[in-house]
């Protein structure tokens, strides 16, 4: 039996019932990934000998009754959380040779729970991107099409999920870094409430927007990840201090009696007409399980991209501020006085995109444009978290595509920066609003490549999307559908 | 032409909480290089500040004692620039919505109070410093120092005089002392001061250009500095010339101003509120238990020393200019009694030897003193041994009773033994016994002189002149 395609909670009673060790799991994820990874590219850096020591204590542990909640699960987490025993590179030159002296809350959390890290997944520069293609070492690639996007900026965190390389991997979302290539990989993905997660040791793109959440197999996977992983942590101001729900518990609820909305404006122009026929049919199942649709209204979502593009690129100019080739990372070699060691290793160190939004951002709080575009976006920014409240009034939950289109080939968009911000604008909102977002699975095009539906509710209120998710996932009965990688 | 002065400070205060102010690092001085820092201090990827609430604590006490207006709601903002010493690219400082504004001091020039305003209090971190090498050209840098709490305090363009601003900075350095909020170590720069200084003619409503002054790390610093530059801006004036809008740089060693930075090199530091950090809401309750625990402030102090001590103005002005020194005043007159002959001692004998910050070096503690005064008023000694005897207790740090007795010092009040002496000077220098008779009651002191060599000064001076009169008198 290859273990590596069951699902983490598959696993984990295997564990349990003791029909198998975390050290014998973890050979399958490494044999796995030395059988794919050739074509899906997901890893940074991964270390077998490292995680097998991890499973033989966990193992041990467990032996001995001992042992975390998730005690000898292999996972992987997105190579911008902060791990002592790896380097944490954020997918740029920049990082290349940096091992932070420390390591994550959420990865102290993982390892709390008996979790085996078996390496870091590859993810677009500093998190700035929907392709993974701004990654300075590799570029993933889509699990169900060679030569297709995996999606970003976690897509090697949805790739290697979606490719079995673990049991389920971390990743960020700052505007749908989680979600988006959730649903082109075809895994279960959520961003939590913002201060759900603590951002302890998640190398910072936009503070503001930046949550830390679960890429899974399935929607069981991801409640057991949020319970690892959520609650209060006094390191993080903007952390929230209250209980985590035992979100495992509440997917066997269904979905009768919840009142979910579909927002008009989520289904306009641009959608692709496969991705729309898979997403209607979602919430048609979901209304014969017994969950009342409503159409409601986010009237401001026209101007989600405008927003996002001058706050999230305001805060990052000042977040990565600090690689200035002062004290790590990386400083150009033959410079000249302070001024050019700045502008030399900032030049080589970043790429295009980081430098594009860097500009964009000092722009955007320079002094005389402030007003215009910081203090603007933020205004607006606080009309599109009322429309959520708003909306929360009429529904539970609102359901809707998580992208406009599937995955696209490789190279297709890249000289086009704007028609990618443009691909953000169903996901943008959760971020700038603050609420949680998850995607799942709902069917596939017919080509072939997975599309994803989008659960969004108020703030703190996660439980409502497992509920809908696990419906969903039940009715389709999808999840183990798997991708043929290489004839693998 | 006659001008105007126009002086505006800022001074930065630290703050002397045990740890900085965004992480648990201790902000003790001078520890090897960079070894009071962590990821959150040095800037690592992924760490995040958390504030220290005894910092807002500090701010709050300021901001209460200087009458200042207090924002509920007060936010951190980033003010960014790039400099070796700034591990993360920004400060965090505050920008829109400080802890406080609209406060006011009071100072007094020459007999004249006047009010200065403040126009606002705000938290930040400090950064760290950059040692460069004396052999190769190359900086270290040091962290150690980077998140130390500040109190940025921002003063109105309200000061007319480098007096006046001396006057200003004194007393907001002694209330940053009395509050306990900062060791007000200027050599080691723990209070600073930046000065704006313009010049514009007598009558006239704007604004001159302005300079400003920096690295001025003492008091003495802080007032030459001020008047080389005004000098040398009426100067360039005079001539016709216009004043460069620069940043200076004070030179102690030169006695003269050097140019920093120019206008044109000044920064747009992009600033904007820290996601990192929530709004700190500062409520009435916290006010009011703050409020509780603020001990009396100098002027009150110095109100209440000469309201109900009777002191005058200026002996109450001296007393209370230091919190410690205030301290040992009272603690001294609660065993002796008299305020205005203790003031008088302290400010002469005293504190010819300490300043009013140093107080707490002294060997010589208040019960001491307030001892060796009593022994004045009994008669014990006279006033002139308690000076001797003091130095004394300065010196080897004993009590007055101890030196009083091993040096055989107890004052002569025995009339009988006196006056014998008494007959004894006046039969040897009839001359001057005639003079005194005939008027020239001067040479009173001559005699007086006489028995104290005598006696070594130990007789008792009032008793002296009693007898000397007696016998004069009665040819």
């Amino acid at each position: 039996m290859d273990f590596s395609s069951l699902t983490l909670h598959e696993a984990l009673r295997l564990l349990e019932d003791g029909t198998t060790t975390s050290v014998a799991l973890t050979q399958a994820v490494f044999s796995r990934i030395g059988a794919v990874e050739d074509r899906i590219k997901a890893y940074l850096a991964h270390n077998e000998e490292l995680a097998l020591q991890g499973a033989e204590q966990a193992d041990a542990l467990r032996a001995q009754g001992q042992g975390g909640p998730l005690c000898g699960i292999p996972l992987a987490v997105k190579d911008l959380l902060c791990t002592s025993d790896f380097p944490t590179t954020c997918g740029s030159r920049m990082l290349e040779r940096f091992t932070p002296p420390y390591n994550a809350t959420v990865v102290e959390k993982l390892h709390q729970a008996g979790v085996v890290i078996t390496g870091k997944l590859a993810m677009d520069e500093f998190a700035m991107g929907s392709t993974n293609e701004n990654c300075a070492f590799a570029v993933p690639e889509n699990p169900w099409k060679a030569g297709y996007i995996a999606g970003g900026s976690s897509g090697g965190s949805a790739a290697a999920v979606a490719a079995d390389e673990c049991f389920g991997a971390l990743g960020s979302d700052t505007g749908g870094s989680i979600r988006q290539p959730a649903s082109l990989c075809g895994v279960v993905g959520m961003k939590p409430t913002y201060g759900r997660v603590s951002r302890y040791g998640l190398v910072a793109f936009a503070s503001s927007l930046d949550q830390v959440g679960p890429l899974s197999k399935d929607v069981r996977d991801c409640a057991l990840m949020m319970e690892a992983i959520a609650g209060y942590d006094p390191r993080d101001s903007t952390s929230i201090n209250r209980p985590v729900p035992v979100y495992s518990q509440v997917l066997e609820r269904g979905v009768r009696g919840l009142r979910i909305g579909v927002p008009t404006e989520y289904f306009g122009q641009g959608l692709d007409p496969e991705v729309e026929t898979a997403v209607r049919r979602g919430i048609e199942l979901l209304e014969q399980a017994g969950a009342e649709i409503v159409e409601v209204s986010l009237p401001h979502t026209q101007y989600c991209v405008a927003v996002y593009y001058l706050i999230a690129p305001a805060e990052a100019s000042s977040n990565l501020a600090r690689y200035d080739g002062v004290r790590y990372g990386f400083r150009a070699a033959g410079t000249d006085g302070l001024q050019e060691m700045y502008n030399r290793s900032r030049s080589q160190g970043f790429g295009d995109e980081v430098k594009r939004r860097i500009l964009i951002g000092t722009y955007a709080l320079s002094a005389g444009y402030y007003d215009a575009y910081y203090k603007k976006a933020s205004q607006v920014r606080t009309l599109i978290k009322q429309d959520f409240e708003t909306v929360f009034r009429q529904c539970d939950l609102i359901a809707s595509p998580v992208t406009p289109t599937p995955a696209w080939p490789i190279g297709e968009k890249s000289d086009d920066p704007l028609s990618l911000y443009l691909s953000d604008i169903l996901t943008l909102s959760a971020n700038l609003a603050g609420i949680p977002g998850m995607s799942v699975p709902c069917g596939f095009t017919s080509a072939g490549l997975p599309v994803g539906m989008q659960l969004q509710a108020a703030h703190f209120n996660e439980e409502v999307l497992f509920q809908a998710g696990a419906s969903l996932e039940q009715q389709l009965g999808i999840a183990a559908k798997k991708p043929v990688i290489g004839g693998v | 032409m006659d001008f105007e002065i126009v002086i505006g400070l800022e001074v930065h205060a630290q703050m002397n909480t045990k740890s900085k102010i965004f992480c648990g690092c201790s902000t003790e001085f001078g520890a090897p290089p960079n070894t009071h820092t962590c990821p959150v201090c040095l800037g690592m990827p992924g760490s995040l500040p958390v504030l220290n609430r005894q910092v807002v604590e500090a701010a709050i006490k300021l901001a209460l004692a200087t009458d200042s207006t207090i924002n509920q709601e007060n936010i951190f903002a980033r003010k960014n620039y790039f400099y070796p010493d700034l591990p993360k690219g920004y400060q965090i400082s505050q920008f829109e919505l400080p802890i406080a504004e609209h406060g006011k001091l009071e100072i007094e020039v020459e007999g004249t109070k006047k009010t200065i305003g403040i126009t606002r209090i705000h938290m930040e971190e400090d950064a760290g410093k950059l040692v460069h090498d004396e052999l190769e050209p190359v900086s270290h840098v040091d962290l150690n120092r980077t998140g130390t709490p500040l109190l940025e305090i921002v003063s109105e363009p309200d000061l007319r005089s480098p007096a006046e601003a001396t006057a200003y900075l004194k007393k907001l350095h002694a209330i940053v002392r009395y509050l306990d909020i900062c060791d007000g170590n200027m050599q080691e720069g723990s209070f600073r001061c930046d000065a704006n200084i313009s010049l514009r003619p007598v009558g006239q409503e704007e604004f001159g250009i302005r300079t400003e002054l920096k690295n001025m790390n003492s008091f003495k610093n802080v007032q030459l500095a001020m008047e080389y530059e005004v000098r040398r801006q009426r100067d360039v004036l005079l001539d016709g010339g216009r004043v460069i809008q620069q940043t200076l740089l004070w030179n102690p060693d030169k006695a003269q101003t050097e140019t920093m930075r120019g206008k044109e090199e000044a920064h747009d530091y992009r600033y904007f509120p820290d996601p990192d950090l929530v709004p700190v809401v500062v409520d009435q309750d916290w006010i009011s238990t703050v409020a509780a625990g603020l001990p009396e402030l100098p002027d009150h102090r110095r109100r209440r020393f000469c309201e109900e001590l009777g002191l005058n103005d200026y002996d109450a002005e001296i007393l209370t200019s230091s919190r410690e020194l205030a301290d040992y005043f009272e603690l001294a007159l609660a065993e002796y009694g008299n305020a205005k002959k203790l003031g008088n001692f302290m400010g002469t004998e005293l504190l010819r030897e300490y300043g009013a910050e140093e107080i707490e070096a002294c060997p010589v503690r208040p019960s001491q003193l307030a001892r060796l005064l009593k022994m004045i008023e009994d008669n014990t000694i006279s006033g002139k041994i308690a000076k001797t005897v003091f130095a004394e207790m300065l010196d080897k740090g004993q009590d007055p009773e101890v030196i009083v007795k091993e040096k055989g010092l107890v004052q002569m009040s025995d009339e009988g033994e006196l006056q014998a002496m008494v007959r004894e000077i006046i039969a040897a220098n009839q001359e001057q016994a005639q003079q005194f008779r005939d008027g020239k009651t001067k040479v009173m002191g001559f005699f007086v002189g006489q028995l104290m060599q005598r006696t070594k000064g130990k007789a008792n001076p009032k008793l002296a002149n009693k007898l000397f009169q007696q016998e004069l008198n009665t040819p």
